[in-house]
Order: structure tokens, then sequence, then C-alpha cells
């Protein structure tokens, strides 16, 4: 067994040399993925510093400086209550993006080990999986993060919890059709004939070669998972304010948006669509990562 | 044909299950409550005693299993509880709503259907040229925009700046009245009647909501079109087709088209799904008078009753229309009847 | 009637542009067979392509000229074109199954193609398909009318490509490959179909193909190519005979065929002595009654109907038979991939089939039997490097590691005559050769006793076939392994193994000494394979 770990470490440690030259090889190579990546840069950046660097407290009120349009002062001008929106935009950052990713790599485990058990083994445990899958897709999937969210009650964790598990059919679809299509596969066969069990021969060899379509999927459901928080807070569901979210953002700023201030709504708004648009653009890039083909 | 509709009830067989997931999970979602569900659905007015009584009413002091048969059993009366904002049974409020709703997605999705289609099957045929790259642009930007986001910002340039559109105030203008209900949806009815004015006005109020939704499923749409079209076009078939003389036209919607309509039809499932979903953000944003903005109407107050009705009536919607899919599917593939 | 002239094809990647085609003339007479051959790559099928100008986006003749009865078709315009195609010019491709539209009556496909080049009118279009399809010698044509693509078999699906083809009657018929993927008896139906039609109508064609024994027995005469050149032309026989370029001298040599030895198939400057391999009279493995049943939708499946037979230590056996005959079963139980239903499985007088094929991994009988896969490609986890990929078993199994294991993987790549560099690749950038090179050595990491091959060379070139044979000899004679071969290819049977075993449906009709078997065929159906199985003339002796 020490033996066995000693081997694949060292095997990981010649991998990881060659993986830190792909990752910058599919950088170079794509435009687009590099943008992407910088992007999703600097959305990591205003998630882990914005607190610490922005101008205002994005609380504070100052009746006397409400609703003013973009200046020097207020980048993104003042809400109603005169809270500077630029500092509120930036500080919701850390919250929308850890909801996403905490909802995406819930739904990505429990997705990924239910639909490799099933993929693989099949018979009822497939049936099984198969009729719960059904059951779920059977809602409108934000309907159904609403009837979640107002079941459990309106707090982060269950925004997160909601959010995973209308995204826990994507993967574990996905998956059970990769893995179904490889259970036969020669080298899986040569993976059993060279003494793996059922279990290794699943993890090690099948799993993941699954991995280059999911991150196709993670990215687009890192989007999802943001829009669907949004889209939760906007109609009063989830975060609650004063606490700056991008979704509550848009939804406290559509009341002003027909008189004409349409800084209020219009920032947060565009910075959610630039997030998920950064996700969105992620997928190729990932999938070109740990995709060993695209290694030359 | 005997394997054909042999399958179709195959089909609506297999319905049953999920239909019974989902009443068990709307059931669960009911009992799942925080805290005291009969001092929800009692209302935040209500002391000990009133608490107590609809305890005993809902049946919440009997063992669970009891509790699911009472809910299946009002739920085949059509009894989904009473709304605590509107008084009336959850039932007849949703049933008055529902047309409104339906109005708004159908429009929608056939907006899109006639946009997204013809654009995928454009950008595959001509990979490369201007329609590919636009294609390509609105796939990307068009799954990125929440749809709340993008109606607020059609209000702002078509409302505020330009003025041409009508205030974003439900269905139709204070000074209309509504048309004679036959069918409940606006359009339909006005053109019954022969009340053109009233149906222009009811058409413009629509196309801002409209649009918004489009907007939003087009992405989708258009991006697995193309992709299908792509993917037929190199099939081994098309060669065959080309080697064969057909004209160009019988080769692109004769054979590749027609093969490309498969995944896209099955994609419509999903889009069906993502719209049943923005249609309430959208209606919330519109002050729209559909069934989303009752839910969210309910949520605010915490009328569970209207809300797990409204969650109910979504999902067995959406179990119909996968069901009108699945058959679609089965009428153009023929090789579904027979595995 | 066809004329070629200097056609040069190009086509445009994103790696920039590669000459598919560079510069070959050829002319095709009425009525006259021409068989083109290649291996892949060659550029056999651009040119097709090229004539009937429907190639591929990116794809650009680029000089030449092509005249078909008189009309230039590189300057016909494409409405021109398309009048051409189907009515004057046919084609017929490799896997007839996809080659159809899966959503349309095949009735309706050749119909479409008579009503296009106005062969019929809607009111007689029916008829007429259905004629096209007795043409094709379809039994119950009026019923297969109505069919989708995905109720007929492989061999039926390329009667109607071959119906839409020949529907109007044209004066070529183009056939890129069209036996590839079907069994060899439905192969040699197929192929004399085409034939017989073309002699009965005087319709010239051109075959397009890998197989040289193909060619050489249905081409009046035969082009060979190599990297989008002609590099020979003649009959069959003068190519047999008097092959004049070096590379259809080794084409000629690595096509297998009677009275071939195995080194022979090698080029003459490699070529050394073969050598011998030993058989003990100890049987090493011992099959019993052999039963495999699938629950099936419509009832069980049948798969393996008892067979039993022994293989002596040392001994290769070749285990031949068509699609569907059980071998693939019978070889997977055997080396323990699948449960039998029922029976025994002796392997050195010990009952192997008692452990389940789950829990086998902890069987110490695990390293003596060990496969190699059909598809090299499939065979090898695209996630892992070659040298990985070999290691595996020995460190799973064996227990090997560090230095050891590397030494060990460093001089089995020596054994199978890999590359040491090639060893840190990944399977996408391997060779189809150099992939099936590493599932050898990692078939034989372990030192098994028994290797099992599973037609391990039917997915390569003919000259590489001939290398990797040559290697298993080689590997056979040095390290005193018994073979069980399975394939469906009769020559290459012939060279390589001791006896040979004929199943069909489940069941051996056939077995004994290779030479008696194939010699003097005691069953219908092994004579009925012989006889489907392309002989190439034999050349003098080079």
């Amino acid at each position: 067994m020490a033996e066995m770990t000693a081997s694949s470490s060292q095997d990981r440690s010649q991998k990881g040399d060659t993986s830190l030259g792909h990752i910058a090889y599919v950088l170079r190579d794509n435009p687009v993925t590099m943008l992407a990546f910088g992007m999703l840069a600097f959305f990591l950046g205003c998630a882990f510093f914005g607190p610490a660097l922005v101008p205002y407290d994005p609380l504070a009120t100052n009746a006397a400086r409400a609703l003013e349009p973009p200046s020097w002062d207020h980048w993104f001008g003042t809400d109603n209550l005169g809270r500077d929106v630029f500092s509120r935009v930036i500080v919701a950052t850390r919250l929308d993006l850890t909801i996403s990713v905490a909802a995406v790599a819930l739904s990505f485990v429990i997705g990924s080990v239910l639909g490799a058990a099933a993929g693989y083994w099949g018979g009822w445990l497939d049936a099984v999986l198969n009729r719960c899958l059904d059951t779920i897709m059977a809602f409108p999937l934000f309907v159904l993060a609403m009837g979640v969210l107002a079941a459990l009650g309106n707090t982060v964790e269950n925004i997160i919890y909601a959010t995973a598990i209308i995204n826990i059919p994507f993967y574990a679809r996905l998956v059970r059709a990769e893995v179904n299509i490889r259970r036969n596969a020669g080298f899986a066969q040569a993976a059993k004939l060279a003494g793996n069990s059922d279990i290794r021969v699943l993890a090690f060899h099948i799993f993941p070669n699954a991995l280059p379509p999911m991150m196709v999927q993670v990215s687009l459901n890192l989007g999802w998972a943001i829009l669907n928080a949004a889209g939760l807070s906007f109609i009063g569901l989830g975060v609650r304010p004063p606490t700056p979210e991008w979704g509550i953002m848009v939804a406290e700023g559509a009341n002003f948006i027909v008189s004409g201030e349409w800084w209020l709504a219009v920032f947060p708004g565009l910075w959610l669509m630039l997030a998920v648009f950064t996700f969105n653009l992620l997928g190729d890039g990932l999938r070109d990562i740990v995709d060993p083909r695209k290694r030359t | 044909m005997a394997p054909r509709s042999r399958m179709i009830l195959g089909r609506m067989a297999q319905a049953i299950p999920v239909v019974m997931g989902v009443v068990v999970i709307s059931f669960l979602l009911t009992r799942a409550l925080p805290g005291d569900p009969a001092a929800y659905f009692a209302g935040p007015a209500a002391d000990e005693a009133s608490i107590a009584q609809i305890r005993e009413e809902l049946g919440l002091d009997k063992p669970l299993f009891q509790q699911f048969i009472y809910y299946v059993s009002d739920l085949s009366r059509g009894d989904l509880g009473t709304s605590l904002t509107t008084g009336q049974s959850v039932l007849s409020d949703l049933a008055a709503r529902l047309p409104a709703s339906l109005e708004l997605t159908l429009a929608a999705l056939l907006l899109s259907c006639a946009i997204a289609i013809p654009l995928g099957v454009l950008a595959a045929t001509r990979p490369g040229t201007w329609v590919d790259h636009l294609c390509r642009v609105l796939v990307t930007a068009g799954v990125s925009m929440p749809t709340f986001f993008t109606g607020i910002l059609l209000i702002y340039v078509f409302y505020y700046l330009a003025g041409v559109a009508p205030s974003p105030l439900g269905r139709l203008d204070f000074i209309y009245l509504s048309p004679p209900h036959v069918t409940g949806f606006y359009l339909i009815d006005a053109a019954l009647a022969g009340d053109w004015e009233t149906w222009g006005g009811a058409l413009k109020q629509l196309v801002l909501p409209a649009t918004t939704l489009a907007l939003f499923t087009l992405a989708p749409i258009a991006r697995m079109t193309r992709a299908a079209m792509l993917s037929a076009l190199s099939s081994d078939f098309i060669r065959t087709a080309r080697a064969a003389g057909l004209t160009n036209r019988k080769v692109l919607y004769g054979y590749a088209f027609r093969n490309a309509l498969l995944p896209v039809v099955t994609t419509l499932g999903m889009v069906f799904s993502f719209t049943l979903g923005a249609n309430v953000l959208v209606e919330r944003v519109f002050a729209w008078p559909g069934i989303g903005s009752y839910a969210v109407e309910a949520l605010v107050v915490s009328d569970y009753a209207a809300v797990q009705g409204f969650v109910l009536a979504m999902a067995l919607l959406f179990v119909a229309l996968n069901l009108v899919i699945d058959i679609a599917y089965a009428l153009i593939d023929p090789r579904i009847g027979l595995k | 009637m066809l004329s070629i002239k200097d056609l040069a094809v190009t086509f445009k990647t994103r790696k920039g542009e590669v000459d598919a085609v560079r510069g070959i003339s050829l002319d095709v007479g009425k009525g006259e067979t021409l068989g083109i051959v290649g291996e892949s790559g060659s550029g056999k099928s651009v040119t097709s392509y090229a004539l009937m100008r429907i190639l591929d986006a990116g794809g650009e003749i680029r000089a030449g000229d092509v005249t078909f009865g008189g009309i230039d078709l590189r300057a016909a315009s494409e409405r021109d074109m398309r009048d051409i195609r189907g009515r004057e010019v046919s084609m017929i491709f490799q896997n007839p199954r996809a080659a159809l539209n899966p959503i349309r009556r095949v009735g309706h496909q050749i119909k479409d193609v008579l009503i296009r080049h106005a062969q019929a009118t809607r009111q007689n279009a029916k008829q007429k398909a259905i004629a096209a399809l007795e043409a094709v010698r379809v039994n119950d044509a009026a019923a297969r009318y109505d069919a989708y693509p995905f109720e007929l078999s492989g061999g039926m699906c390329q009667r109607v490509v071959i119906a839409i083809a020949l529907a109007c009657n044209p004066q070529l018929l183009i056939a890129d490959e069209p036996t590839t993927g079907l069994d060899i008896t439905t192969q040699k139906a197929v192929m004399d179909l085409v034939g017989d039609l073309a002699a009965a109508r005087g319709m010239s064609m051109i075959l397009i193909t890998h197989d040289l024994g193909l060619a050489s027995q249905y081409a009046d005469r035969i082009v060979v190519m190599k990297d989008g050149r002609i590099v020979e032309d003649g009959t069959p026989e003068t190519l047999f005979t008097d092959p004049q370029h070096p590379y259809t001298q080794k084409l000629v040599n690595a096509t297998p065929r009677i009275g071939a030895s195995i080194r022979s198939l090698l080029p003459a400057e490699i070529r050394t002595a073969e050598p011998v391999h030993k058989v003990h009279d100890r049987p090493l493995l011992d099959v019993r009654d052999l039963v495999k049943t699938y629950p099936g939708k419509s009832g069980p499946v049948h798969a393996v109907k008892g067979v039993s037979f022994q293989i002596k230590a040392g001994q290769s056996l070749g285990l031949v038979g068509e699609s569907g005959s059980g071998k693939s079963t019978t070889s997977e139980m055997i080396v323990r991939l699948q449960d039998p239903t029922s029976g025994h499985i002796l392997f050195d007088g010990q009952d192997i089939a008692a452990t389940p094929a789950a829990r086998f991994m902890r069987h110490p009988v695990r390293r003596d039997i060990q496969m190699v896969f059909q598809d090299a490609t499939d065979s090898l986890n695209p996630r892992d490097t070659a040298a990985s990929a070999i290691a595996e078993p020995m460190s799973r199994i064996a227990g090997l590691s560090g230095a050891k294991r590397r030494d060990r993987v460093a001089e089995l790549a020596e054994l199978v005559g890999l590359p040491q560099p090639l060893l840190s690749r990944f399977p996408h950038q391997l060779s189809g050769g150099q992939k099936a090179r590493v599932g050898i050595a990692r078939a034989i990491a372990l030192e098994p006793k028994l290797l099992i091959l599973d037609e391990p060379t039917a997915a390569l070139d003919v000259s590489i076939q001939a290398i990797v044979l040559n290697l298993l000899v080689d590997l056979r004679a040095r390290m005193g392994m018994s073979y069980l071969f399975v394939s469906h290819d009769l020559n290459v049977v012939r060279l390589l193994c001791d006896e040979v075993l004929v199943m069909k449906e489940g069941e051996i009709v056939d077995q004994g000494p290779t030479a008696d078997v194939m010699g003097a065929p005691k069953h219908p159906y092994t004579r009925a394979l012989i006889d489907a199985a392309p002989q190439p003339p034999r050349p003098v002796a080079a």
C-alpha cells in the first residue's frame, strides 16, 4: 500500500510538471480563454480584497447625497439612501461568487458520485436514480428553487442547497452517459486485466475521461447559479436587504428606472452580466486544460 | 402505426410515476417548513387556540403518512387550500391567472423559435460569415443576460428614453376594457370579439415582456440548432444525397434539417423549464398579472398554500409540456417506437 | 470515358495547407473496372470526391483536368454537376448504415433520386423504386420499400445504397471501400452483385479499397496510390507477379495469401529466419461446455451454446467466425471479463470459472491470462501515457515500483520495438502501429502463459499488420506463450495458428489442425468462408 501511494505521488508530480506548462499553453493558444481567465482573476480579486479596498462602507447611508448620478466621488452614483453603489457592487462579489461556487461544487460532487455509480453498474440503482432525477427535472428549476427556499427558510446556506439541488441532475445525467459509453471500452477492460477492482476502474480510468465535457457544464452552471441566486433575491427570496447583493440591488433600482435614475439598477446588473459572461467563457478553456488530447 | 400509438400510450404511462413524484415533493416541501406549519398557515395574527385549531384542521397532529393521504385526497378534489391574501381558493386564483402567464410564455417561445431556428440553420450552412458570427455573439451574450435585468433595460430605453412603449404595468392599459373572456388570452379573445383597438393595446403591452423572455431563450435554441445542423450536415448520408445529385434545397431541408430537428426538439424541453422560471421574474418586472407574480406576492406575505399550489401547478404544466415534446419527437423519429 | 490529368487537391487546415492529391492522372474505359489501392491517407478517396466535386469544406482542386464523356467536370457549373451526379456518375460508400438518412424510408430515398433526375413521375416512382430494389436482389422488395435503415442489416443497407446509386443507370460507379465493416461472406455477396450489375449494364467502375486482394479479384486494372501520388499502374497479375515500385512490392508482400509464410510478409531487407515455437502435450487451457445466455428483450439470447476445446502449452489456436458467431463472448469469458452461464474453464487444471469476474483481479491466475484488444486506440486510456499504460499491470499485480518498474517498461518497449522517447507520449500522439505495440507490451508485461488476441490487426494497414504479426510470432517463440487468436481473416489465421476453430451462431462447426481445416474443409460453412476470402494471384517467389 505504501509502495502504491509512493508510486502514484511520483506519477502525480511528473504530471504536475507538464500540467503547468499545459495550462500556460492552453492560455496562450486561445485569446478568448486568456481573456476569460483574466476576468476571473479580476472577480476573484474583488471577492478577496474588495471589502478592504472600496472607498465607502457599503451599508452607510447618507440622506444628503441620495440618488446622485455617477460622479468622481461616487463612480456608480448613490442609491435612494445615499449609499455608494460602486462599493456595494464590489463588496457583493464575494457573496455572489461564494453562493455559486459552493452550490456548483456540491452538485458536482453529489451528481458525479450518483451518476458514475448508476452509469457503471446500471440495474436497479440506475432505474431508481433516473426516477429521482426525472422527478426533480419535472419541476421548472427556478420554481423548484423557489419552493425549496420557501420551505427551508431564507438563509444563504439554503440558497446554496436549493441551487445545488436543481443542478444535480445535470451532472448526474452527464456523468452517467459518459461513464456508460466507456463502461465496456477497451481501456476499462484492459484496466481490469491489469488487476484493478471495479471501483478503481471507475474512479481512476473511466471517470477522469468524463471530466472534459463536465468542465463545460461546470462553467455554464457557475453562470446559472449566479443568475439563479440573483433571481431569487430579486423576488425577495434568499439574501435580505440591506446586505449588498447584485439581485437585490437590481430589484431596488428597478423602482427608480421609470423615473430615470438608471444607475441604481444598471451597474449591479452589468456586473452580474459580466460575471456570468466570464464563467460562460471559461468553459472551453477549462475543458482544454483537463483534456490530455489538447497536449501537443 | 400500431407500435407508434402503443409507444405514445407508453410515454403517457411513464409520466404517471413522475406526477406521483411531483406530488410527493410538493407535499414534503409543505411539511419541511421551518417551525410550525400550522403557525404559518394560520397567519401572523393568529393566537394559540386558532393555531391548534388549524393544526387539527390540516391534520398536522396525524402521522406523516396519514397526512399524505389527506393531502392527496384534497388534491384529487382539486383542493389546493385557501389563499391568505385573496381569501379565494388557490385553484380558482391560479385558474384566473394562468392564461396571462401562458399568453406571455407562448408568445415569447414563438418569437424566439422564429428567430433562433433560422439563425442557427443559416449559421451552420454559412460558417465563417457574418451570420455565423452574429449567432455566436448572440448565443454567448444571451445566456449571460439576467432576464430581470434585460427587462429593466428595455423599460428604460423604450419607455423612459424613447417613449414608444406603454407603461410596464400589466396586460392592458386602463383606457381599454378587458375583452370578453373566452380563452383568457387577450390577443385571441380581442380578435374573436373583433375589437382590434383592444387587440393592439394588448399587443403593445405584450411586446416588451415577450421580447425579454425571448432574448433569454434565443441562445439555447440557436446554439442547439447550429450544432445539430452542423453535425447533420457532416453525416455520411448527406454525402450520399449529394453524390446522388439531389438539389441543395432537398439536401438541406429534406435531409439535414429534419434530422437536426430531433436534438432541437429535445432542447425545447429544457428551454420550457427555463422559460417558466424566468416567467416569474419577468412578470414581477412588468407587473404582469400571471401566476408568477401571484406566487411572488404570496411569498412576501408567507402565504404558503398559494406558493405550494403554484409550485405544483407549474410542475404539472411542465410535465404536460414534456409529454407533448416526447410525442412530437416520436412522430419525427421512426426509431423511437420500435426500440 | 473518364480521364483525369494531373489532378491536385489541397485541404486548408488550421495548421496550413495539406496536399492530399499531388498530380495524378488516370483513365477509365467503357465497361472497365479500375481499382485504386492505397493505405489510409494515400488520397484515394479524396480523388473520387474531387471528381464528383463533393469535397468537404476546405478542400479545393488546385490543378488538373477531369473529363467525363467529353464534359469538363472541373469547369461544369454546380447545376450541371448536380445533373451528372447520380445520373451519369454515382457513388457508394463504406459504412452503409450511416450512408442512409436514418429517419426516411429507404424506398423514399430511392424515389427522391428517381424524381430528381426525371427518371420517374410521382405516379410511377414507387413502382420504379421497388424495381430498383429488386435489381439489387433484395428479397420482398415491396415490403422493404417502407423500411427504415435501422430495421435492415448492414449488407441489406449496402444493397439499398447500391440501389440508390444505380437507380438512374449511371455510366460510371465509384465504390469507396464498399465492404469495409461487412462480414466476409456479405462482402463477397455485395462485391459479386456490384460486379454482375456492372457487367450486365456495361457500366464502368472505380473500386477504391485498401485491400489489394479484393481489388485484384474484381478489378481489370489497378493503380496503387501513396501520399497523393500514383506509384504503379497495371493488371492484377503484373502487379502481383512483377511489382516495379518498392512500395508496391512492400504492399504485395504484406498482403496475406495462400502459400505465403509469416516472414515473407515483411520487406526482404528486414526478413530474418522464422523462429520455431514449441508445442507441449500438456493442455494449458481446457474449456468444457461453456455456455453464455443473455436475457434479451424478446427472450434469452444464446450467444455461446456449449463449446469445448483445448489449448496446449505453447500452442496457437485460431478462433474464426463472423459477427454474432460468439467468438468475442467466448474469448471474454476465458480472459475472465465475463462470467459464463455454465461450464468450466480449466487453466493448468484449476477451474477459473469458479471465481466471478468481478473478483478475479485478485486471483493468482490473473497474471497468466492477458489480452490484446481489437481496437488499440480504444484500449488505451486517453489520459495515460504509453509508459503508465505498460506499467499499470506491473504496479497493480506484481507490485513493482520505482526504478525497477521503469527499467522493466523500457525493457518491454525494446522488446515490442517501441522507441524509448515515445514512452512519455499520450495515445493521441501515437500512430496506429505504435498504439498496437503499447497494447502488446502491456499484455506481455507479466509474462502471461496465455495471451488472447482479439483481432489485434483489424484496424491496421497491411504493411503495419505484417510487422505486428511478425512481432507476435517472435514473442511467442521467445516467451513460450500460448495464443488464442480471434479473427475473421482466414489468411492471417492460416499464417499464425497451429490449430483452428470455426464458430457459427454460438457453436463450433469445424476444428482441427490449420492445414487440414483450410486445405480440406469438412463443414460447408468453413468452405463458404474460405471461398469468400479474396485470393490474390500468387507472386513469383520473392
